[in-house]
């Protein structure tokens, strides 16, 4: 049986005055790739959020390695934080540094190791993401492509137990999507990483997820192997797969008090 | 009653963001570098950046000022047959006033608006929250070598732009206007006192430098991250450092040459 490395155990978050989730509980296991799928606005990127302790719940626990990221004080915290990685979806690359300054950089901060190692290292990371030839280059000189691989290069510098992706797939040519959904792959199955990864492309995420969850409406709706989520009868699954402007889940944001806002309290509900 | 909630409910959140700023302010100074190397480096970077590169704004703006308050000093002096004197007025009214408000006010416009659409940036690009993702403080990385260079430079701005304004003076007032410059140097001694005029105008400068890093910073760091959030916290960093470096100059007036 597999181990479970993140637990979310009735999570409820609101902002805005919004609720974003409504009593959300799923499960994340060690050493595999999970994809979070869902409708844009549904709340992916929060969860990532969440579970880096980014944004506190207002009710619930998330449990990372069994411990409740929630409760740790600041520094346990970012002890914690140092066995993460994430890509954000914009690289969020340290502008003021090089590509090798960006990806030293953990290193620097939070090892003991020598110049001439983390040079070794920063080359070996670059080489995995197929960038050793850009090393000197500042971020405002990459391509958006080149810029999320670095960015990757950077969230697996420490060699961390989890690695998050915020949409890696968004905004990228076939090309660079190909390239990005096999390295995720091969630095998962390398590295013995649990990937969590934050998407709405069906295909590419399905592709590489040993385990998927698809949220809506504030809650899970689907959970189960890339197989079973492709056989799922569940109309919601079935409308987001294949990408159907009709069906229980609104096209269009709800007006106040209007009728699809009361049609959304009944599909949470 | 609800205008009555409304002014209420202002005052309350005015409150709480007055406690956060206090909050971020003493966590900014009291962050303890991990690297005295890194955090050296970090600050020169910033000394640079905040400091250097305001000098060319200082050093023109404290000439034209100088030049400026000798031609309309000399003008009035003329009247009652006192035109030396104006190497002391110069002198006073640059180092007591002149010298820390308009650098301070310069400052917020230059450095303070940079720095606020600096931090405002790297929010809205994530850097920010990527520092805190490695488990790098965002404060002691980002925040802090930036608000103590800027608490470091203005003071020393101040300083430059009282001499810069004093040879301005001097040039108009001497090569031009024809003051001997004996006497406008030795009226200009025998009047400014190092304890109460050179130093209370340093300590306004440090408390100016005090309050508009704060507010720059504190605005970038607080900033609603996008392209028109970035834009009003920069101009909230013009506008409220201004007011309050001109509030604060009137108390600090008052409390240093309100004896009368």
């Amino acid at each position: 049986m597999t181990e479970t490395y993140i637990k979310v155990e009735n999570v409820r978050f609101s902002r805005a005055g919004r609720t974003i989730y409504e009593n959300v509980s799923l499960s994340i296991p060690r050493g595999k790739i999970t994809a979070v799928m869902g409708p844009s606005g549904t709340g992916k990127t929060t969860l990532l959020r969440l579970i880096a302790a980014q944004l506190a719940p207002d009710s619930g626990r998330i449990l990372v390695d069994n411990q409740d990221v929630h409760t740790l004080s600041r520094t346990d915290l970012y002890k914690v934080r140092r066995k993460m990685g994430m890509l954000f979806q914009s690289g969020a690359l340290f502008s003021d540094m090089s590509v090798a300054e960006n990806i030293a950089f953990p290193m620097e901060e939070h090892t003991q190791l020598s110049h001439d190692t983390i040079s070794q290292r920063v080359s070996d990371k670059l080489h995995s993401v197929g960038l050793r030839g850009a090393a000197d280059l500042m971020p405002s000189e990459l391509s958006g492509g080149m810029a999320r691989r670095v960015a990757l290069a950077r969230a697996i510098s420490l060699d961390p137990e989890l690695v998050m992706y915020d949409e890696p797939f968004t905004g990228q040519d076939p090309i660079s999507k190909g390239v990005l959904v096999s390295l995720i792959r091969q630095l998962n199955d390398s590295a013995n990483m649990t990937s969590v990864l934050v998407s709405h492309d069906v295909e590419e995420s399905l592709s590489i997820a040993d385990h998927v969850c698809i949220l809506s409406g504030g809650r899970v709706i689907a959970e189960g192997t890339a197989e079973a989520i492709r056989a799922s009868n569940d109309p919601q699954v079935k409308q987001f797969l294949n990408g159907e402007p009709d069906g229980p889940v609104p096209f269009h944001y709800p007006e106040k008090g209007g009728d699809l806002e009361r049609d959304q309290r009944g599909v949470a509900s | 009653m609800k205008p009555i909630v409304a002014l209420g409910t202002s005052f309350l959140d005015w409150l709480e963001a007055v406690g956060r700023a206090g909050i971020f302010l003493v966590q900014s100074i009291f962050r303890v570098p991990v690297r005295l190397n890194e955090a050296i480096n970090l600050l020169i970077k910033q000394l640079y950046s905040v400091g250097v590169l305001s000098l060319v704004i200082i050093v023109v703006s404290g000439a034209f000022i100088g030049m400026v308050l000798a031609l309309q000093g000399y003008s009035i002096l003329a009247k009652f047959g006192s035109e030396e004197a104006v190497g002391q007025l110069l002198a006073l009214a640059l180092l007591r006033e002149l010298g820390p408000v308009v650098t301070a006010l310069l400052f917020a416009g230059r450095a303070g608006s940079s720095l606020t659409a600096e931090i405002g940036l790297m929010k809205a690009t994530e850097q920010l929250s990527s520092f805190e993702m490695m488990g790098v403080d965002p404060l002691r990385r980002v925040i802090a070598p930036r608000f103590i260079a800027g608490v470091i430079c203005l003071p020393l701005l101040s300083i430059i732009f009282s001499a810069t304004g004093i040879m301005g003076g001097l040039v108009v007032s001497v090569s031009w206007l024809g003051v001997h410059d004996g006497a406008f140097w030795s009226l200009m001694q025998q009047s400014v006192y190092f304890d109460t005029d050179i130093m209370n105008g340093f300590i306004k400068a440090v408390c100016f430098s005090v309050v508009v890093t704060w507010i720059a910073v504190y605005q970038g760091y607080e900033c609603v991250p996008t392209s028109e959030g970035i834009g009003k916290a920069t101009t909230r960093t013009v506008v409220l450092g201004s007011l309050a470096i001109l509030a604060l100059d009137f108390v600090l007036t008052a409390a240093m040459f309100g004896d009368f």
